[in-house]
């Protein structure tokens, strides 16, 4: 099958071959970083702009080294040093970008549901780089890109995704691709960083970290945030660190090949222990460098590449 | 002047009335119910009057009563104005509506009260009965003027829009109120637990990552006032019941003989939560989108009365209020066009009301409640009447709304349902072209 979408708004609407044949596409893409000279000419004359409202390093640089190696021109606009400081709507925003004719617009925004505004209005392709707490599609499909580089076969795998469930696009993300590609997803964290109706997505729900982990094959942590504390949603760092951190005693419980991810930026001593994120089963820059090799396949996907069927 | 509404099924639940009759209107009143085609003289030739109305097939009923509308004016007549209000009304059917108070500046004074009256006088098409602030300026904190406000015209009050917090003033509230034997209305909802939301919490709210809004939000302030309703003996109505927790209180404290009253709006029982997956603006209001369980439970609670009235919270907003991103867009619908169709389509179709309990909830019901002197077909009353036909297909189209806004989720519905003509005072203020 080909790519027929004109966006990439979410993983829920993704079917498994889809995102099969995105994999699939990233690895061919993946070898080009390993070339002395990174840039192929696929999406010369290709105009990709990031519009992010929110800070970014990593999915940002990503995206623009991505679409660098494929000679798109990238263009990068961060809202606080745009018109938007000056009122612009988003509605408004998109409608000028649309007038400079670009093949792709990526968005990041604090809205969920922001992309979609976009890619209704939008002539060009949006990709979802993030929209509120609903959907972080590129890091769910490269998270999946890195398991599968270490387990081939992703189906019936276990994952444990631990920490800020409410709050995170990523495991939003995560829960409906693993689930897609036939794995079993379970959440861990304190139960006012559940969502109340967490199950609803069919995931299993656990408030002790110890039992969470003890038999998948993929810990994912994510990045416990210290605004959250202010809304009394945890009382300190110190004793969430305390009651859900990844440190070394509880990696004794895990399987001894497990996989430790982290989507990053991490907090080293809170959510995981240095000893942990620089560990030998960690895939924390695995995940950052194949990131590259997933944004490259989504960029040459949207704008009219056929794919690669492995 | 006389018009005579002919053969028409009249359906007038204040009388217990459902049968085929003649209705003849006189100087703004109604003047008689006869047997169909006895104004006709021999042979058929037609009856001396100002105007005739061919009725057969249609069905009679009072003009439908709201106790929940937003007209915008004074303050934001971008929104909506009395004029383009009340045409909106017209169009759906209704002969009264109640203005809630979160103008600009606020319905928390006579002088305001005063001028919506006179304003609705110039331009208004259909009956507006005011409904002043509970405190002033909306603030939450002292009692605005309530004596004052009845005076002028003010047939209940809310600080709509905004919860009473303060159990204290609540309290006061319901006291004071009762020296006037009018409804204080709340809008019940827990600042604290709503916080930052901006939809329902439940499955979907998980699904799309917003904030959600728990059922209990509403839920706690209504447990909290049905107390204070008890404490004072005053009259206590809900606004815009949309928990299956909030009905079950409301019934509960009905049963055991409280003064508390409630009304649903037709979006809190034709739309649920799913609605939101959209993310069209126009499906986030408050209170929120319930789901499938609580627009069960509002079902049921029209169907046996514990919920009086239907009312539509009409709440205008422009388009870039609505043209943003969910979280930053403006909260409510326009609905005076659109709730008899969805009363009939969901209710009636749905097997939940028959169209004599459906007029009732849009007419007699929210009189009776409010004590307003309207929702009847007796003779000498005034003669506020809609023809409607109950089973009519039509798509509704917002951009040919009467009202300013265009913000309505029920944009290309199909409603089974239709309002051919409104009279207001004797006077023909809205047919239905063609």
């Amino acid at each position: 099958m080909g790519w027929t979408r004109k966006d990439l708004l979410g993983v829920r609407e993704l079917e498994a071959e889809e995102i099969g044949l995105v994999l699939d596409t990233a690895t061919s893409m993946k070898e080009i970083a390993s070339r002395d000279i990174k840039k192929v000419p696929t999406l010369r004359g290709k105009t990709v702009i990031n519009l992010f409202y929110e800070p970014s390093t990593r999915t940002r640089t990503s995206f623009e080294i991505a679409g660098k190696w494929l000679s798109a021109d990238v263009i990068n606009i961060s809202t606080s040093a745009s018109s938007v400081v000056k009122g612009e709507s988003l509605k408004d925003t998109g409608l000028t970008l649309q007038s400079m004719h670009p093949d792709v617009v990526v968005i990041r925004h604090p809205v969920p549901g922001a992309p979609h505004l976009l890619a209704r209005l939008l002539k060009a392709s949006i990709i979802n780089a993030g929209d509120g707490a609903h959907e972080h599609p590129t890091q769910a499909l490269l998270d999946l890109f890195t398991i599968r580089e270490r387990r081939p076969t992703l189906t019936g795998l276990k994952a444990a995704i631990v920490g800020d469930i409410l709050h995170s696009r990523v495991a939003r993300s995560n829960i409906f691709a693993m689930q897609k590609m036939g794995m079993h997803v379970r959440v861990c964290g304190p139960p006012t960083l559940l969502p109340r109706y967490v199950e609803s997505l069919g995931v299993e729900k656990s408030f002790q970290i110890e039992q969470a982990i003890a038999d998948v094959d993929v810990i994912m942590m994510l990045r416990i945030q210290r605004e959250r504390m202010g809304a009394g949603l945890f009382p300190t760092l110190r004793e969430y660190s305390k009651l859900f951190g990844l440190n070394l005693d509880r990696m004794k419980l895990a399987r001894p090949d497990v996989l430790i991810m982290h989507p990053g930026p991490i907090n080293r001593g809170v959510e995981i222990a240095p000893e942990v994120a620089d560990g030998p089963f960690s895939l924390i820059l695995d995940q950052v460098e194949n990131g590259l090799a997933i944004r490259m396949a989504l960029l040459y996907l949207l704008t009219g590449g056929q794919g690669t069927n492995n | 002047m006389r018009i005579l509404i002919e053969g028409g099924r009249v359906i007038d639940p204040a009388n217990q009335r459902d049968a085929v009759l003649d209705l003849l209107i006189e100087d703004g009143r109604i003047a008689a119910l006869r047997e169909p085609g006895s104004a006709r003289g021999g042979g058929g030739a037609p009856p001396q009057t100002d105007r005739l109305l061919d009725a057969r097939g249609k069905v009679v009923c009072p003009g439908f009563v709201d106790l929940h509308v937003h007209l915008r004016e004074p303050g934001r007549e971008d929104m909506e104005t009395i004029a383009t209000g009340t045409r909106a009304a017209a169009c759906g059917g209704f002969t009264s509506v109640c203005a809630m108070p979160n103008t600009s500046p606020v319905n928390d004074n006579q002088t305001v009260t005063d001028f919506i009256i006179d304003r609705a006088r110039r331009d208004g098409l259909v009956n507006v009965f005011p409904i002043g602030a509970i405190s002033k300026g909306q603030h939450g904190e002292e009692l605005a003027e309530i004596g004052e406000l009845v005076g002028a015209g003010c047939v209940a009050i809310s600080d709509d829009g905004k919860p009473v917090m303060n159990a204290e003033l609540m309290r006061r509230a319901l006291e004071y109120a009762s020296l006037f034997r009018i409804p204080v209305i709340q809008h019940a909802e827990d600042a604290h637990l709503t916080g930052k939301g901006v939809m329902h919490e439940g499955r979907v709210s998980t699904e799309l990552g917003f904030k959600g809004i728990p059922a209990a939000s509403e839920a706690v302030i209504v447990a909290r006032d049905i107390l204070l309703a008890e404490l004072t003996g005053s009259h206590y109505h809900v606004a815009h019941v949309s928990t299956a927790e909030a009905v079950r209180m409301v019934r509960e404290a009905k049963a055991r003989g409280l003064h508390v009253t409630a009304e649903a709006a037709p979006h809190h029982f034709a739309l649920t939560d799913e609605a939101v997956m959209s993310f069209d603006t126009n499906t986030k209001m408050s209170p929120p989108l319930r789901s499938s369980r609580h627009v069960e439970a509002v079902k049921a609670g029209l169907a046996d009365g514990t919920i009086d009235a239907i009312a539509t919270d009409h709440a205008p907003h422009t388009i870039q209020d609505k043209e943003v991103e969910f979280d930053y867009a403006a909260n409510g619908i326009i609905g005076l066009e659109t709730a008899f169709g969805l009363t009939m389509t969901v209710l009636v179709e749905g097997g939940v009301l028959n169209v004599s309990q459906a007029i009732a909830r849009l007419t007699c019901d929210p009189c009776r409640i409010f004590r307003l002197p309207k929702g009847t077909l007796s003779v000498g009353a005034d003669a506020d009447v809609a023809i409607v036909d109950p089973t009519r297909e039509w798509v509704y189209d917002v951009k040919r709304s009467a009202s300013k806004s265009r913000n309505s989720p029920f944009h290309g519905w199909k409603l089974k349902g239709q309002v051919l003509s409104t009279i207001v005072g004797g006077k023909v203020v809205w047919e239905l072209e063609g």
